[in-house]
């Protein structure tokens, strides 16, 4: 068995995988849910319902899927140029952190001029956090798939130890969480009373940025020759070096905006559980979005329906949290599975 | 071809499409004990498709294989390895880092209980290599081996494993003419004592020279099958085109003017395996063509790149109209006016999955008329690639075409045009004809012949002798990375040129 690349797929192998997935997704979904004892025909509204079913449920998803956004972005932009970006989670901290650092007394500047600030000290922090990888790469060769996902973890009890100590809100009860950053320093809601908040759309002007510099501009361009033909791009004299850091630098941005609109937008603090691995599901955001800018805005918001509905459809249902998780990740694998299948094809022999 | 019992492979019938497209149109084709069938046939006509059925690659929509009477089961493909077909590719796949003894039994004899084997195996291999006059050492490392050795020992491969049949893949490409005829000589006495051959060429001087029987292909079709005493090379030529006469452009003397690019004693280190330059001086002289013979990996490699701004000189000048460049780097060569045709079109000419637009500008996007202030102008780059289009007759859907969807030829042709519509000064053209059919190998010439004559200097990297003697004004010889003298248009005759080409001539020289 190999796979075998089709050019020009029509649209019946366009779509057709990705509905048998979803198809099939449901179906794993209402058996594990008949295991875990509930009715097995009620799964797929309840999930629906929860994601998408009420004017709340529809804001819930679209305040998850904001992370995603950034993150996907952040991984498709380095993906594209086939750099490995495995450590959006430690940049998203990288925004995240900045944001409080600055956020919590440290500026006293009025809402229009903070929040803007803000978000470049951030977009900086995590450019900054992707360039040290991105420079041991184009120096000396470090793989950065090891570098940047090892760093995740060195990140992560970096900020574990700074809200322990420096960072500690004295108000906080003893808990490991950063004082609340000053009201200046909060990303209003959209709409009055509703909990929308302009993270989300700072995340589609993102994707929107991101697909104009990669159709529009000559770095876009020299994005995607390095990642397509490293060979053919340096012999054509593009250099490949640079546009490798430039790119860590718009990547490691990106995630860390993330961080940023979490703190802003939504926590209004810093705590260790800030992002359930918003990180690494960017990635596969990013997968199913073949790394396209806008697809990335799709693929979020399909990511984050699943996880707020399967987490609702638990708790209607009675079943497990975990059975939420299970569902999620199959749906992924099976999403990701169904996209490949879109391009290729099986063949014996 | 009658079925007559000396009869040991037969293709039956062997249709296989791919899509739309007809890559073998119910092929048939015997080969007898003891003969030499030269397959000939331009690029895609349907060679490699072939073989690929034979040894179980592909299976074949219809049709069927057999060997020495045995129909082999289809999609196997250790079935015509076990029934004594054997296949010399053209990139050898020999372990580097094993001995020749080793290479040549991997596989055969049992890895344990060794101690048995080894001195008989060894024997055996010194009785063919004596035999064959295949002058190999068993004890030496294939990575220390040159390629024409290298060939020798698959060769004694698939002898010691009593092939019945030898396949050879277009084998005279990496040989000097001298090899070329130790070659012959050797495949000679093997089909002597009964082996039987397919020779892949499209040489056909060497087709006339060593087959029996010539079965040529074209769009997948058999179109013509003719023994060699009775044909000659034009008739073989218009078989393969299929009536159309190739003519090969005409080549007039010119007058060399200044030089515009010198090298001066330039070294560079070595390349892996292979050896960079040593202390070598050129010049590049305005209205001339520099052909540079030799054996593939010879320092060609670091030459083009020290030429097309890819590597810096270790040691020595690099003088551009005049003066040292004050910066080296590929970007700094196109700007300076040099025409940058890369060896492996590609893996380095080209990006695939980039559409012929994009591939247009790859070395100019930087500023106008394609850029300004980092923002790309997609209008201008899809004039200039549809200019490139009409002017140098690529063949292809639309400019918005992936160019990986194009034939060599025409991804050739998109290349020239990108680099010659810059009017330039200097032109590196690294194998430039490597895997073209006949035609699109004559535009290419003529469009060489043209820069030359409007005043261009052009240097001619290429291993295939008669694309060198026949275009050059002035040949040098690259051998180890060292550099022979100058020699003038039909100064020196092919085999002459082999000899330099062996490294001999700087022994004497020196």
């Amino acid at each position: 068995m190999r796979l075998e690349p089709i050019e020009n797929p029509g649209i019946a192998r366009r779509l057709g995988p990705p509905a048998l997935a979803l198809g099939a997704t449901v179906v794993i979904a209402s058996l594990l849910a008949m295991v875990a004892g509930a009715n097995p025909f009620s799964v797929l509204g309840l999930i629906l319902k929860g994601a998408f079913g009420s004017q709340f449920a529809i804001l819930e998803t679209l305040n998850r899927a904001t992370p995603l956004i950034f993150t996907g972005l952040a991984v498709a932009v380095a993906f594209r140029a086939k750099f490995w970006n495995i450590g959006a989670e430690a940049q998203l901290y990288g925004g995240a952190l900045v944001t409080v650092v600055f956020g919590t007394g440290m500026l006293a500047l009025p809402a229009y001029s903070m929040l803007p600030l803000l978000a470049l000290l951030a977009v900086i922090a995590g450019a900054l956090l992707l360039l040290v990888p991105a420079i041991l790469k184009v120096r000396f060769g470090v793989d950065e798939v090891v570098t940047t996902l090892l760093f995740n973890f060195i990140f992560l009890l970096f900020i574990s130890m700074l809200l322990e100590g420096p960072l500690k809100d004295p108000m906080g009860m003893g808990w490991p969480k950063s004082a609340r950053v000053l009201p200046e320093a909060r990303l209003p809601r959209i709409v009055e009373g509703l909990r929308l908040h302009w993270g989300f759309a700072l995340a589609l002007i993102a994707a929107l940025c991101v697909w104009v510099i990669q159709t529009r501009t000559t770095l876009g361009y020299e994005m995607r020759a390095v990642g397509l033909n490293r060979e053919a791009a340096a012999f054509a004299g593009i250099p490949v070096n640079r546009v490798l850091l430039q790119t860590a630098l718009l990547s490691g941005g990106l995630a860390a905006l993330a961080g940023f609109s979490e703190v802003s937008g939504l926590k209004g603090s810093l705590t260790l559980d800030l992002s359930p691995g918003y990180g690494y599901t960017g990635i596969i955001v990013a997968m199913l979005a073949l790394l396209n800018p806008l697809g990335v805005v799709i693929s979020a918001l399909f990511v984050a329906g699943i996880f707020v509905g399967a987490d609702s459809m638990s708790r209607a249902a009675g079943v497990p949290t975990y059975l939420a998780d299970i569902m999620l990740a199959t749906a992924l694998l099976l999403m990701v599975l169904a996209i490949l299948l879109t391009r290729f094809r099986v063949v014996r022999g | 071809m009658g079925a007559g019992t000396d009869v040991v492979l037969r293709l039956d019938a062997i249709t296989k499409r791919f899509g739309g497209l007809v890559a073998n149109d119910a092929i048939s084709l015997s080969l007898r004990k003891g003969e030499v069938i030269a397959l000939l046939g331009e690029n895609g006509a349907g060679k490699t498709t072939l073989m690929n059925i034979l040894f179980g690659q592909y299976t074949a929509d219809s049709g069927s294989v057999a060997v020495m009477g045995q129909t082999l089961p289809p999609g196997n493909s250790r079935a015509a390895l076990e029934a004594g077909v054997g296949m010399v590719h053209q990139h050898f796949t020999l372990a580097d880092n094993m001995s020749v003894q080793e290479n040549i039994t991997l596989g055969v004899d049992p890895l344990l209980a060794p101690g048995l084997n080894r001195a008989a195996a060894r024997k055996r291999i010194l009785d063919l290599a004596e035999r064959f006059h295949l002058a190999v050492h068993p004890d030496a490392r294939v990575g220390s081996l040159s390629v024409g050795e290298r060939q020798r020992v698959e060769i004694l491969k698939a002898l010691y494993r009593d092939m019945k049949v030898l396949i050879l893949d277009e084998p005279t490409a990496v040989l000097t003419p001298q090899e070329t005829d130790d070659l012959f000589a050797t495949l000679r006495q093997a089909v002597a004592s009964g082996l039987s051959i397919i020779f892949i060429s499209h040489k056909l001087h060497e087709v006339m020279a060593i087959a029996h029987r010539v079965v040529v292909l074209r769009h997948g079709r058999l179109v013509g099958e003719v023994a060699t005493e009775d044909t000659d090379k034009s008739a073989l030529s218009a078989m393969m085109m299929g009536g159309a006469e190739a003519r090969a452009p005409e080549v007039s003397r010119t007058e060399p003017g200044r030089a515009l690019m010198e090298l001066r004693g330039v070294s560079t280190p070595n390349i892996g395996n292979a050896p960079g330059l040593k202390d070598v001086t050129l010049s590049l002289r305005a209205g001339q063509i520099l052909g540079l013979a030799g054996v593939s990996g010879n320092g060609q490699a670091a030459l083009a790149e020290v030429v097309g701004g890819q590597r810096k000189p270790g040691s020595g000048t690099l003088v551009l109209n005049d003066a040292p460049p004050t910066a080296w780097t590929p970007r700094d060569a196109v700007r300076r006016g040099i025409a940058r045709i890369p060896e492996d079109r590609h893996k380095t000419g080209t990006i695939s999955d980039f559409d012929l637009t994009e591939n247009a500008i790859l070395e100019r996007y930087k500023g106008t008329p394609f850029s300004s202030h980092g923002w790309l102008n997609w209008r201008a780059a899809r004039r200039f690639a549809d200019e490139i289009i009409q002017k140098y007759d690529v063949r292809c859907p639309g400019a918005d075409t992936r160019i990986r969807l194009l034939s060599g030829g025409n991804m050739q042709k998109l290349i020239l045009g990108r680099v010659l519509e810059a009017a330039p000064q200097i032109i590196l053209a690294n194998q430039p004809v490597r895997g073209l059919d006949i035609g699109a190998v004559n535009y290419v010439h003529s469009q060489l012949l043209a820069a030359r004559d409007r005043g261009a200097a052009v240097l001619l990297i290429s291993e295939d002798l008669d694309e060198i003697t026949r275009l050059s004004d002035v040949i040098h010889v690259i051998s180890e990375g060292r550099l022979s003298p100058g020699f003038a248009r039909g100064q020196k005759s092919p085999a002459e040129l082999g000899i330099w080409m062996a490294g001999q001539g700087f022994a004497d020289a020196s």
